[in-house]
């Protein structure tokens, strides 16, 4: 038995093409959303779009580059003109980079992760904060990670980049708590996404080290962070803001 | 159309007579698990059974001091004789003082009372818990700290000590117990509608209105925001989240 959490929503979710952000996007449709899917890669969009009108949900793809701010602009003009109103996000669109210390990192590098991760989600906050405030209130749930609380050898700039995004999530809750919009963030772990897959490819003893130090033992499935997203956006999470929920199999539990 | 994520689970809920665990008792019966609620006073404990129970619901009262290592014991067995089996357990059961002693002037039988119930209670449910975890292939655990288990605050010296160590022994369990398959999390709420505010108001002029002022939402929280999220941790939902905490406070501890 399915409970229908989101029936008549709106919702965001960018990234929401591939891994966390396309079971995340999947998840809302099958509680009721009309969900929005705004990424870069066409087919995969459209594929999503297909999966979830295929089950008699609602969704759509508006093509996005969350580094273009024209792009996210037309974004939420068109959110706003088809529906009218917006009640939750989920700014979970993000890059990663191959392991390379600091030392070796590039201005291309920085600059790639840094737009997509952290600007992408500040220029996508800032125009939903005002279009869920005016719906008289609802959540956002931004994807940091548990590089957003700790470090790791070679992820430098990802590492900042999601530090940077729970400093977005908590001054923003701070701001908006009174307009009954709720900030949040969710830290996953390991997961088996594309963006996994591609680093274990350019260095496949990453995987047994990685293995190695989850207590859990395996990658997350994208669907085990995609539960909690709902959650956060459900009225079981209505006195909380500010806070982030890590999804790690207990990675990061031991110094 | 509400959802029953609990059907016929046998679920301990400690420290049932008021607040966040009188809530999240009644809230696990609504998705049809088999409560088992265990606090020290019976009048309150039993008129929570006969709520749950006219609702339709499954619960039964065990009196248990979790301070005392043979109401314990004798709670376990009567668990284990009753149902033979315990799905999960919320270690909620704990204390405070209203009058918030500062550390120098904290007594010993208050800080025996304050560490012995919260912390020691807690490690000692755990471990009849895990134990009996471990020979039925898995559970799930969440226990009750606070978002004092990561901050602090005037006159909470030996709170906020047990509170931090509930979340230690969150860690370390949760460490020790992954490959068993049973999941060890902790709730970690702020300023919640419950007695142990009620009391601390009365003592602490203007308590209410300094909380409040100190919270981004500008409000206390009820306890079945805090139920909601002791649920879902206990859900499938939850399944690759071991060893961490959710504080849920309304923004005071950003």
């Amino acid at each position: 038995m399915n409970a229908r959490r989101f029936d008549d929503k709106v919702v965001l979710v960018t990234g929401g093409n591939s891994g966390i952000g396309r079971a995340t996007a999947i998840a809302f449709a099958a509680e009721g959303a009309s969900v929005v899917i705004a990424a870069r890669r066409e087919n995969l969009g459209a594929d999503v779009v297909d999966e979830i009108t295929g089950r008699d949900g609602k969704a759509e793809f508006i093509r996005t580059d969350v580094t273009e701010p024209g792009q996210v602009e037309a974004l939420f003009a068109a959110i706003g003109e088809r529906y009218g109103r917006l009640n939750h996000a989920f700014n979970n669109a993000g890059t990663g980079v191959p392991l390379r210390r600091l030392a070796n990192t590039t201005m291309e590098e920085w600059t790639a992760v840094m737009n997509t991760n952290l600007r992408g989600t500040w220029l996508c906050m800032k125009y939903e904060i005002p279009m869920i405030r005016k719906e008289g209130g609802g959540s956002i749930v931004n994807n940091s990670s548990v590089m957003g609380l700790r470090c790791n050898d070679g992820l430098s700039l990802y590492s900042a980049s999601k530090h940077a995004i729970l400093g977005l999530t908590r001054a923003a809750a701070l701001e908006v708590a009174h307009r009954k919009v709720r900030v949040n963030a969710v830290c996953p772990g390991f997961v088996d996404t594309d963006m996994a897959r591609k680093i274990f490819d350019h260095n496949p003893a990453a995987k047994d080290a990685i293995l190695a130090s989850v207590p859990l033992g395996r990658l997350a499935k994208p669907e085990e962070i995609a539960g909690a997203v709902l959650m956060l956006c459900s009225d079981a999470a209505t006195f909380m803001t500010g806070k982030e929920i890590v999804i790690a199999g207990g990675q990061g539990i031991r110094p | 159309m509400e959802e029953k994520r609990f059907t016929d689970k046998v679920v301990l809920v400690t420290g049932t007579t008021s607040g966040i665990g009188r809530t999240t008792a009644a809230a696990f019966a609504r998705e049809g698990a088999r409560v088992v609620t265990a606090a020290r006073r019976e009048k309150l404990g039993e008129s929570l059974v006969e709520e749950i129970t006219e609702a339709g619901g499954d619960a039964c009262f065990i009196k248990t001091d979790i301070r005392n290592p043979d109401d314990v014991d004798s709670l376990f067995n009567q668990i284990f004789e009753r149902y033979d089996r315990l799905d999960i357990a919320f270690n909620n059961g704990g204390v405070s003082h209203p009058h918030i002693p500062t550390v120098a002037k904290t007594t010993v039988e208050e800080w025996d009372e304050v560490i012995e119930t919260n912390a020691r209670g807690t490690w000692l449910c755990m471990k009849h818990e895990i134990n009996r975890m471990l020979k039925q292939g898995g559970g799930i655990i969440v226990n009750t700290s606070s978002i004092l288990g990561f901050t602090a605050d005037y006159g909470l010296s030996h709170y906020c000590a047990s509170k931090h160590a509930i979340l230690a022994l969150t860690r370390t369990a949760a460490l020790e117990y992954a490959p068993k398959n049973i999941r060890i999390n902790a709730v970690c709420p702020g300023p919640i509608q419950t007695e142990i505010l009620e009391r601390a108001a009365k003592y602490i002029p203007n308590m209410y209105d300094m909380v409040i002022a100190n919270t981004a939402m500008k409000r206390i929280g009820d306890t079945d925001e805090i139920s909601g999220i002791v649920l879902w941790l206990c859900s499938d939902e939850a399944s690759y989240m071991i060893g961490k905490e959710i504080s849920v406070d309304g923004g005071q501890s950003i």
